[in-house]
């Protein structure tokens, strides 16, 4: 097993005053095995982004554990530990524009990945970082040397995939990496983690509130509903037998191209 | 024979920038009927949301209106004076929800303060007035009047947009232009904004409906007529059932092949997606501009602009392959 999510929680205490509690994920389990994709499904603050966060090790969970090959990441303290974990799980970000600093050329954000990569070569590393472009579709003329507001939303995600490509992690979570593009980029961007995941066998977790993109692309689907995991199954499964009612109304409001919705 | 809501014949909007001409409207024809829901599609940059903001005549520099003219309900808007347009056309003729509405509303502001003073802007109206008005149309919508009281900061993405919508509509407008607005929600979120926007037509309080996205499944949901528009001009129009049950343009079909639904026809033909990247349009392609990214380009289609031409009752399409 890959990772392995064990009762993972986060409660937030918010207000000053008066505290309040915020049940942000409740005890979520869940394994992955290498090269399984899996999606993570729900509504806007069911708790997806605070999952990946902490299973990224950006974010201490209140309670449970995340084994990742064996170790506990909030156990690795040595900075040498760290950068593995940082090379072997790898986050791509809900917008693509928040991981873009406007001030620094786009070039940065591939040649960062060399602070966790053992290479010293400058015309090496340039390789390195042309290669990644060409396997996600750029031409590294057209947008080397170029600053983020400069692109296109679908070049800025492509080159947050290139990074993976750099980095070869065995596991990539890809938090919503598409709702704000088009949909004719989306079909091509969920191709590309196909092929990572076919090519280097890489795990993914998919975060989305879009079933309908979670059905093409997923081994299985978990649906997330108020921090908890509410059901888990293959795209089929999911898809034609929704078991939680929660599920049957996500399965709903995914708008479709052959049908209209009821009272519409 | 319907009336017409807005004309817009032959629109010319360019950005002048430092690198060059942006040609992002170039040569646009556009009719909107009274009646009816129309669905603006195309991909990120293709000019779209520059159309809307030339079509209410939201124009300042870099954007320059170069050719054109521009009808709303019987006025000529394109040839009228900005204070005018501000005074008699906007939020009383037409409205627009700007593609970035959820930030549109004062963060230092709650909603109903807002909103008094849009409408003070239009009518003479007592404070009174505006917060019964107010409240009477959250109701007759069923967004919580509590929300009234509340900041922008203090509402969920969706309630935000829904109020938005809901403020931009009270003084009734003929048509309403809503540009992006549920790109950024969840889908049950989408879901409930849709469901305002035909609630609006429903109980009559606009006319008619410009509804722009790139989703085009969306528009399934809501359209009776479909535009397309690729690189700054329009390529294919018609009604929703014909555009998609019937492409004609090759670059419309592409829009539709590349639509992601859980459905069992898309799994059968599988994903398929448009090959290379929309153009830069300081230097658009010659010719058609889709010809560098069409797998049916002839040697005519590099060199020849094709014309929007009516094909039959109202279906336009704008390509070589297609005889009128
Ligand atoms: N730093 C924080 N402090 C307080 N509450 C937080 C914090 N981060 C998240 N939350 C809350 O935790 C809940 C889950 O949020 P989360 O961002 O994980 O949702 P999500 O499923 O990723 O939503 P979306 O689809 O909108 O990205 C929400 O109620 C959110 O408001
Ligand atoms: N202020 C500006 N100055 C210069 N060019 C601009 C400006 N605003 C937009 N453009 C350019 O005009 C073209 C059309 O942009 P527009 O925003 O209308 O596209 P869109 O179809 O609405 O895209 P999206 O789907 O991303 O919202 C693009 O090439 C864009 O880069
Ligand atoms: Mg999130
Ligand atoms: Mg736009």
């Amino acid at each position: 097993m890959l990772l392995k999510v064990k009762d993972l929680s986060k409660t937030f205490i918010v207000g000053l005053l008066r505290k309040k509690e915020i049940h942000a994920v409740r005890k979520v389990s869940f394994n992955i095995k290498k090269g399984e994709f899996i999606s993570l499904v729900g509504e806007s603050g069911s708790g997806k982004t605070t999952t990946s966060r902490m299973i990224l090790r950006i974010l201490k969970p209140s309670s449970g554990s995340v084994i990742f090959e064996g170790k506990d990441p909030w156990a690795l303290h040595k900075i040498e530990d760290l950068k593995w974990y940082w090379k072997q799980v790898h986050g791509i970000f809900q917008d693509p524009f928040a991981s873009f600093n406007p001030l620094y050329k786009v070039d940065r954000i591939l040649y960062q990945t060399f602070n966790l990569l053992n290479i010293e070569s400058d015309a090496e590393k340039e390789h390195l970082v042309k290669e990644s472009l060409k396997e996600v579709g750029l031409r590294p003329e057209e947008v080397l040397g170029r600053y983020p507001h400069e692109l296109s939303g679908g070049q800025r995600q492509r080159i947050m995939i290139a990074r993976c490509y750099l980095l070869k992690p065995k596991l990539i979570i890809a938090d919503e990496p598409i709702s704000m593009i088009d949909a004719s980029t989306r079909a091509g961007i969920l191709k590309l983690f196909s092929d990572l995941r076919n090519n280097y066998g890489t795990s993914v977790i998919f975060i989305t509130h879009d079933l309908g993109l979670a059905y093409y692309v997923s081994d299985r689907i978990m649906i997330m509903h108020n921090g908890s995991i509410v059901e888990e199954g293959t795209p089929d499964e999911i898809m034609e037998h929704p078991k939680h009612h929660y599920t049957m109304r996500l399965k709903e409001d995914v708008p479709l191209l052959y049908r209209k919705w009821k009272g519409f | 024979m319907s009336t017409l809501l807005l004309e817009a014949e032959r629109v010319k909007s360019y950005y002048h920038t430092r690198e060059g001409t942006v040609k992002a409207v170039d040569d646009v024809s556009l009719d909107v009927e009274n009646g009816i829901i129309l669905g603006l599609a195309g991909e990120s940059g293709c000019g779209k949301s520059t159309l809307m903001n030339t079509l209410m005549m939201k124009i300042r520099p870099p954007l320059y209106l170069v050719d054109g003219e521009i009808i709303v309900d019987g006025e000529r808007i394109s040839k009228m004076e900005r204070k005018e347009i501000k005074k008699k056309i906007w939020g009383v003729k037409i409205s627009l929800v700007p593609q970035s509405a959820l930030n549109a509303l004062m963060p230092t502001k709650r909603i109903i303060d807002f909103i008094r003073d849009v409408v003070k802007f239009h009518v003479d109206v007592s404070d009174g007035e505006i917060v019964s008005m107010a409240r009477k149309r959250f109701e007759e919508l069923n967004l919580p009047e509590d929300s009234l009281y509340l900041y922008p900061h203090e509402l969920s993405g969706g309630m935000k947009q829904r109020a938005v919508i809901a403020i931009s509509t009270l003084l009734n407008p003929k048509l309403l232009i809503v540009d992006e607005p549920t790109s950024a929600l969840d889908v049950s979120t989408q879901k409930r904004v849709l469901k305002l926007l035909l609630d609006l037509k429903k109980f009559k309080i606009i006319d008619s409906i410009v509804f722009v996205t790139h989703d085009i499944a969306v528009l399934r949901q809501i359209a009776d007529r479909l535009v397309i528009m690729y690189a700054g001009k329009i390529v294919e129009s018609g009604t929703l059932e014909d555009v998609l049950s019937n492409p004609k343009h090759p670059y419309t079909a592409g829009l539709i092949h590349a639509v992601i639904t859980p459905e069992p026809e898309i799994r059968k033909r599988g994903l398929v997606s448009i090959p290379g990247e929309p153009p830069n349009l300081i230097n658009p392609p010659s010719g058609c501009r889709f010809h560098p990214r069409c797998l049916h380009a002839m040697p005519i289609c590099k060199k020849v602009v094709p014309e929007l031409v009516d094909i039959s009752n109202g279906r336009k399409v704008s390509c070589h392959l297609v005889k009128a």
